[in-house]
């Protein structure tokens, strides 16, 4: 069987959709990041399949090479932000923070 | 190529006369480190020479980056983008003074070099964001912008109330661009390239549409939207804005805004442009209705935001519900696609500036020496607070329209939009919106003025050097309100965009 365009845009639909899921489902602040960092590479694989399948040029390759380096410093300051919470709350559940509500 | 890359360098002095400063800043920072209360001195001198800059771009119409003689380039540089990187220096420098003169970031002093390091990342993230044309940058851009705000909002390490606003940021933050990426990912696989321009060409001739276009767009939209709080992306807000420092509030809610609101219009005016009607209204491709979305989005915006201003016992708070509402009328303002809507957009951004990071230095002020932002603790402060209470009642004021401030040109222009285009319902829709603000700014006057409290509070000074910022904030206001050609003038000027 060949690998076509469109089993890319189904694993990064899955990808894509399983990030979402832990956004929204997920207590523990960290396993929401790691929601996060499935979109990110949901994206990145969109990014490569159509710059592989499309004969765009490389945009789509350079894209996704910004893409991973923004990914890596947005982890970093999250993390940063998560550890600073823990040592205010004590714990890093995301419902459990909510000291500002009207 | 060289001498393409020469006047591509010529071309984005600002931003490199900004990075300059950023590099200073830290090395400043780390060989003075006795010497960290000349760091806000520094920045604000970097920050005018980097106005000198942006002042050369007004009327140029060029693209940095080019791919060669006959490509769009990665940069555009035009009127439209100097002037709102001149917002955002004017705002930069007033969000600086009001660092210098707020408690809680003075008391962090050890810290001050990440601090003015991480504004001037923001400022350089907007001047990119204000010129994007190309995909890539527009996603970089916002990033640079939105990390450094993420731990600008969390600055106050140990009070719970910031660190608990950074963590929210954060988290719907990189959630809103992580969908735009997505967004922006499936945009590139249809059209094939990450150039604005080059997609409007290719949209000019081609049939590309359906279901999958317009939910790509629409995700762009949601973490552009994101960044001007425009319901329903707008829940981080009130959150953000009462946990952040007073100064970092003010900064998100004028100079982030104003970037956003740059990408949103060029955005959108660029990619699905079509031609330009004799009254000066855009047609656009009709592959996605924006101008119903945008008009829905605008008027639930304003409504959501009014409505819950209604309620806020925090003034940040109450502030912050405030800001969304004006969001909505600048969105409105937009969805109107005509040059007249751009330059009331403009309008609107040089006036809103003023009242804005006014109504948030004279909160500052008094949370400076009483320690809250509640609304109760308001009650009977009329002759305690003396010139900050006038000041705020004129800026609130101002906030909610009412003439002779400058507010209500701002609303003015928008009115004159709406009904140049014939959108009586929405105008109307406005009118009462404008109607209820007026409730929630004047409860605050209320507050100061006449209820009467038992305790009588002790006089709170205000010094000199704060007296003169409040008055630079203040006059405008008023000046604005009865002279205010040279504004309109200049945004008539700057409300072309790059090759329309």
């Amino acid at each position: 069987m060949e690998v076509t365009l469109t089993h890319f845009l189904i694993l990064s639909t899955l990808l894509f959709s399983l990030g979402i899921y832990g956004i929204v489902t997920r207590k523990n602040a960290i396993m929401v990041l790691m929601g996060l960092e499935l979109i990110l590479n949901a994206s990145n694989i969109n990014f490569i399949a159509f710059s592989r399948f499309g004969n765009f040029g490389l945009q789509g390759q350079l894209f996704a090479l910004f893409v991973i380096v923004l990914a890596a410093a947005e982890a970093a300051i999250a993390l940063a932000i998560v550890l600073n919470v823990y040592k205010t709350f004590v714990n890093v559940n995301v419902d459990e923070i909510d000291e500002l509500r009207d | 190529m060289p001498e393409n890359l020469t006047t591509s360098l010529q071309l984005i002095k600002p931003e490199i006369a900004l990075s300059i400063l950023l590099v200073v800043i830290v090395l400043f920072d780390l060989l003075f480190d006795k010497r960290k209360n000349l760091l806000p001195f520094i920045s604000i001198v970097g920050l005018l020479i980097t106005a000198y800059f942006v002042a050369e771009q007004f009327n140029m119409n060029n693209f940095a980056f080019r791919y060669d003689e006959t490509s769009v380039g990665l940069l555009a540089v035009d009127s439209f983008s100097a002037f709102f990187k001149m917002i955002v220096i004017l705002s930069t420098i007033f969000v600086i003074l009001f660092s210098v003169a707020s408690t809680e970031i003075v008391n962090s002093s050890d810290r001050h070099g990440e601090y003015y390091t991480l504004i001037m990342a923001m400022v350089l993230g907007m001047f990119l964001i204000s010129g994007a044309s190309d995909l890539i940058l527009i996603y970089v851009s916002i990033e640079l912008l939105s990390l450094s705000s993420y731990i600008l909002a969390g600055f106050l390490k140990s009070v719970e109330r910031s660190s608990e606003a950074s963590l929210k940021y954060v988290i719907y933050g990189s959630a809103a661009s992580g969908i735009m990426l997505f967004g922006i990912s499936i945009l590139y696989g249809l059209l094939g390239t990450t150039n604005l321009y080059e997609m409007n060409a290719l949209l000019q001739n081609a049939n590309v549409g359906g279901f999958t276009f317009i939910f790509a767009g629409i995700m762009v939209l949601g973490g552009i939207g994101f960044k001007v709080s425009i319901a329903p992306f707008h829940f981080w807000t009130p959150d953000v804005y009462e946990g952040a420092p007073i100064a970092i509030t003010a900064y998100l809610s004028v100079a982030s805004k104003a970037a956003g609101f740059a990408l949103l219009i060029r955005f959108i005016k660029v990619t699905f442009f079509q031609s330009l009607a004799s009254d000066g209204s855009w047609i656009m491709l009709g592959i996605i209705d924006w101008q119903r979305i945008l008009i829905a989005l605008a008027i639930l915006t304003m409504t959501l935001g009014n409505f819950a201003a209604l309620w806020q016992d925090n003034i940040k708070r109450m502030l912050a519900y405030s800001s969304i509402a004006h969001a909505g009328y600048l969105l409105l303002a937009v969805a109107i696609f005509s040059n007249d809507g751009v330059i009331a957009v403009l309008v609107y951004f040089a006036i809103y500036l003023f009242m804005n990071l006014g109504a948030f230095f004279v909160v500052m002020l008094i949370a400076n020496k009483i320690g809250s932002e509640e609304m109760d603790d308001y009650k009977g402060m009329g002759s305690a607070t003396g010139f900050l209470g006038v000041a705020l009642s004129i800026f609130l004021l101002s906030l909610a329209g009412l003439p002779p401030t400058a507010g209500f040109i701002g609303k003015l222009y928008i009115f004159i939009a709406l009904i140049n285009a014939d959108m009586i319902v929405v105008a109307f829709i406005t009118l009462l919106n404008t109607v209820v603000a007026y409730y929630y700014y004047v409860r605050v006057l209320k507050n100061l003025y006449l209820v009467r409290t038992e305790t009588s509070r002790e006089k709170i000074q205000v010094s000199f050097g704060n007296v003169i910022i409040i008055l630079l904030l203040l006059i405008p206001v008023f000046v604005f309100g009865v002279y205010f050609t040279p504004i309109v003038n200049l945004a008539k000027n700057s409300a072309t965009i790059l090759g329309f």
